[in-house]
């Protein structure tokens, strides 16, 4: 399983106020999610966004509130990938679950800007800025997460496994 | 090699003899927890588990509290998703209108939860109970549909920083300056993944209201956890509340700490959070003129019945300035009909505040005070990020209740001793 596109690159700290502001959680629903995604700190994000682009944060990014609506709204907007210096712990656990791919890589998330185009290979954990040529090594997907993210969360892969 | 508090909770949980930090356990769950915004999510989810129902209805707790009562028709229909599981699952601890609370305050206050047990809510705050010496922590939808329906959760099994407390706090000083403190010291990561053991001599001066609202914000550092040791205080309160058995675990003495820090209560000073984190922790001095045109009072943080007095003595007799919006929100019925009794309510109402439903309200800028752009607030709260309560350009600014108060009587940030 592979990733590639562009990537859209924010600060540290970016919160789930901002990935999907309270006042659209009124909905679960992902493409009303979506419409709304990062609007506050970024009103073109939506505009701008394209099918299979990467996002790049920060130190702790997803810090807040528990609101799975946030990786839900990101990946919903087309994003493929998230790659950050370190995320808080339930937004690590929430995409996981909701098969979301996200990679902890302080070099790669340092070093990658706006813009860039960038490959991920979540089989050998390799990150790969092919606009500056460079590439980093981030900590591989265990075998069960890849199958968890392939499956589209962990729900669909505890009903896929118990059809086996 | 010793275990931390947390440790010996989550290995007695997992059938362990013992465990240590980056251990993968799967644990039995005391409670699973959910609210009107995360149970309709987690909802869908159990549904396409395909189980016929939840592992223990006396297991699941479902608190609509975030955008209730209905704050429109969105928020009515998913208010309705948790009512017709909850009927349907024979859930017993459902709570209508009229009966929720804030579901950090009204947990603890129903004896839901006490010493020992393992609670995950689909809430971050859910880290509050760690002030009952029990481990619990925040997780999302999916999490909360599979504890649902297994009565299980796998963990990481944390490390932990302590903190070692002496002496005692300052009046008009509480527990909301020092874990504000805390949070300006270590920073919105600085617990990250990790566990936050509160001990020491100190911790026995500090109220149960306070406990709850510093294990409460716990999350704001980045903790998996927050946790106090069980003394006699937190034995006559879950006594009081509940008629369950608890188990009190307390850290071996060769526990490993990532980090120890002391902290000598007397020294705390009355901290406000400026925008837009609740690490950027400044004291009186750093304040300035900052003009305000609202204050909250409440939240799971600071809705409890000593936040409420403690504002209420600050504001007995004076007016609140001229122009500037006091709202007052009990964290639940209880809370609500104690202060009505004891007098706090009708002293808040005469002094120009308006008292709301047990609600979060404007906490994550649901509904019921919501700012403009260009406005200012002084809240009780627990995060003060970007757009948190309302437009991108108003402002939060996370104050104990005795700063909240005594600022509602300015219009500016202001320390309480300056109003008594």
């Amino acid at each position: 399983m592979n990733a590639k596109g562009t990537v859209i690159k924010y600060g540290d700290n970016i919160d789930t106020d901002v990935i999907i502001p309270a006042r659209y959680l009124n909905t679960s629903l992902p493409d009303e999610l979506a419409k709304h995604c990062m609007e506050d700190i970024d009103k073109e994000f939506v505009n701008k966004v394209n099918d299979g682009d990467i996002m790049v944060g920060g130190a702790n990014f997803g810090c807040g509130s528990s609101r799975e609506h946030a990786p839900i709204a990101i990946k919903a907007s087309g994003i493929s990938c998230v790659i950050a210096e370190s995320f808080a712990r339930i937004f690590f656990r929430n995409s996981i679950n909701i098969g979301l791919p996200i990679l902890e890589c302080p070099e790669a998330a340092k070093a990658i800007n706006n813009g860039d185009t960038v490959s991920v290979n979540f089989d050998n954990g390799v990150i790969t800025n092919e606009t500056s040529g460079e590439s980093y090594q981030a900590t591989a997907f265990p075998q069960f997460m890849q199958e968890l993210i392939n499956a589209g969360g962990l729900v669909k892969y505890i009903a896929n496994k118990g059809d086996k | 090699m010793g275990m931390t508090m947390t440790q010996k909770i989550l290995a007695k949980a997992a059938g362990l003899n013992s465990v240590k930090a980056g251990d993968l356990i799967m644990a039995k769950l005391s409670l699973v927890l959910g609210n009107d915004i995360t149970a309709p999510v987690a909802i869908r989810e159990f549904d396409k588990l395909g189980v016929n129902g939840v592992f223990d209805k006396k297991k699941v707790a479902l608190v609509p509290d975030h955008f209730t009562p209905n704050k429109d028709i969105k928020s009515a229909e998913q208010a309705k998703v948790v009512r017709t599981f909850a009927n349907e699952f024979d859930i017993e601890n459902y709570f209508e209108v009229g009966e929720v609370g804030i579901e950090h305050a009204l947990l603890p206050e129903k004896g839901l939860v006490v010493a020992g047990d393992v609670v995950i809510g689909a809430d971050s705050h859910t880290c509050t109970y760690g002030a009952l010496g029990a481990f619990s922590t925040g997780v999302g939808s999916t999490d909360m549909a599979a504890g649902m329906a297994t009565g299980e959760a796998w963990f990481k099994v944390p490390e932990a920083i302590k903190f070692n407390l002496t002496g005692k706090l300052n009046p008009y000083t509480s527990g909301k300056d020092l874990i504000l403190h805390i949070i300006g010291m270590i920073g919105v990561d600085g617990a990250l993944y990790k566990s936050m053991e509160f001990t020491g001599e100190g911790m026995h001066s500090l109220t149960m209201d306070d406990r709850f609202t510093i294990a409460n914000m716990a999350i704001e550092a980045g903790a998996k956890n927050g946790i106090f040791e069980v003394d006699d205080l937190t034995r006559e309160y879950m006594r009081e509340h509940s008629t369950r058995e608890f188990s009190e675990f307390t850290a071996d003495s060769d526990a490993q700490y990532c980090q120890v820090i002391d902290i000598d209560l007397a020294t705390v000073p009355h901290t406000v959070a400026f925008p837009h984190l609740p690490e950027n922790a400044r004291t009186p001095e750093n304040w300035g003129d900052v003009a305000i045109d609202q204050v909250v009072i409440g939240s799971c943080t600071n809705g409890r019945l000593s936040d409420l007095e403690r504002a209420a003595e600050i504001l007995k007799g004076k007016k609140v300035k001229k122009g500037i919006r006091v709202i007052v929100f009990p964290a639940t019925q209880k809370i609500y009909l104690d202060a009505l009794k004891n007098g706090t309510l009708s002293a808040l109402v005469e002094a120009g505040c308006v008292i709301s439903a047990p609600t979060c309200g404007p906490c994550l800028g649901g509904h019921m005070g919501i700012l403009a752009a260009g406005e200012r607030c002084v809240s009780t709260t627990n995060r003060n990020f970007l757009g948190r309560m309302g437009h991108v350009e108003s402002e939060v600014y996370l104050a104990s209740p005795e700063v909240a108060a005594a600022s509602a009587l300015t219009g500016k940030i202001t320390a309480p001793e300056e109003v008594m």
